[in-house]
């Protein structure tokens, strides 16, 4: 037997929320970054979901793209996490507020 | 026989996303996230979407992931040095969170016809070729910025983590450059 579409929304959904989870709780600048990933992870899901239910490529190609566009994320948000460092010797979010208020 | 491998990939999925969030240590964290990109990889090719499946593994768990371990390497971060989020906020954000599954759940379920499908994935969806015909036609714009996207990234990157030029005599050039 072949498993609904639904299930694997409802899959994503829960990944989508405990990745939302996550990036509000956690104060490391690392782990937030991963759980964004998570969270881009759960979307993908979604999209390559509804291109099995439409029986279309689309969702695909825009996986395809979203996966580049986490690549270029990662990249600069690492590379700014490093320039921080240079500056302050930690990446704790507690203590990086300088944009907060 | 799909019911059975969605179930123990959904599962490994889900689990694996929690380590992740909950625990402490980033390296740890990492590699949990690596489990979940592979389990989703498994799901994506269940769902008709091989080539998916192999880009996921090669770019995220080959690339990303990579780059992650790198950085938290190179950082000697380890343990995190203060504490979550306060009680109080991490209770709204469980309330916040379980609102969300739920409001995605009732979406997702609004919008697929319910029940089991009696077939598979069509084989026209599962063509690689069909693939790369509507990537690189209907497609090929996006396809092009995406790669003026990458250029930029990696220019932005290399120039944001580059070592601040020597021999200014300061510590910290960019927050006396900040004051007017």
């Amino acid at each position: 037997m072949t498993v609904p579409v639904s299930w694997y929304l409802m899959l994503a959904a829960a990944l989508f929320a405990i990745g939302t989870i996550g990036a509000l709780t956690r104060r490391n600048g690392i782990s937030i970054f991963l759980s964004i990933e998570v969270m881009l992870n759960a979307a993908n899901l979604t999209l390559i979901a509804y291109s099995r239910q439409l029986d279309s490529h689309t969702g695909q190609v825009v996986v395809f793209f979203v996966l580049a566009v986490a690549a270029a994320e990662a990249a600069v948000g690492l590379a700014l996490f490093i320039a921080v460092f240079r500056q302050r010797h930690t990446i704790d979010l507690n203590r990086i507020n300088l944009l907060r208020w | 026989m799909e019911l059975l491998v969605f179930l123990i990939f959904a599962f490994l999925a889900v689990a694996a996303s929690l380590v992740v969030v909950a625990h402490k240590n980033p390296v740890y964290s990492t590699m949990a996230l690596v489990v979940t990109l592979f389990a989703v990889a498994v799901l994506f090719v269940l769902l008709g979407a091989p080539f998916i499946g192999v880009l996921q593994v090669l770019i995220y768990t080959g690339a990303i992931v990579v780059l992650f371990l790198f950085v938290i390497m190179l950082l000697n971060i380890g343990r995190e040095e203060s504490q979550l989020a306060g009680h109080k906020a991490q209770f709204f954000t469980a309330i916040f969170g379980s609102v969300l599954f739920g409001g995605l759940v009732i979406l997702a379920l609004s919008s697929v016809r319910m029940g089991a499908q009696s077939d598979g994935p069509s084989l026209a969806l599962v063509s690689l070729k069909g693939l790369a015909t509507t990537l690189f036609t209907e497609y090929l714009l996006p396809f092009e910025i995406i790669g003026l996207l990458l250029l930029v990234a990696v220019i932005g990157a290399t120039v944001a983590a580059r070592r601040p030029p020597q021999g200014e005599g300061s510590v910290h050039p960019q927050k006396e450059e900040a004051q007017p």
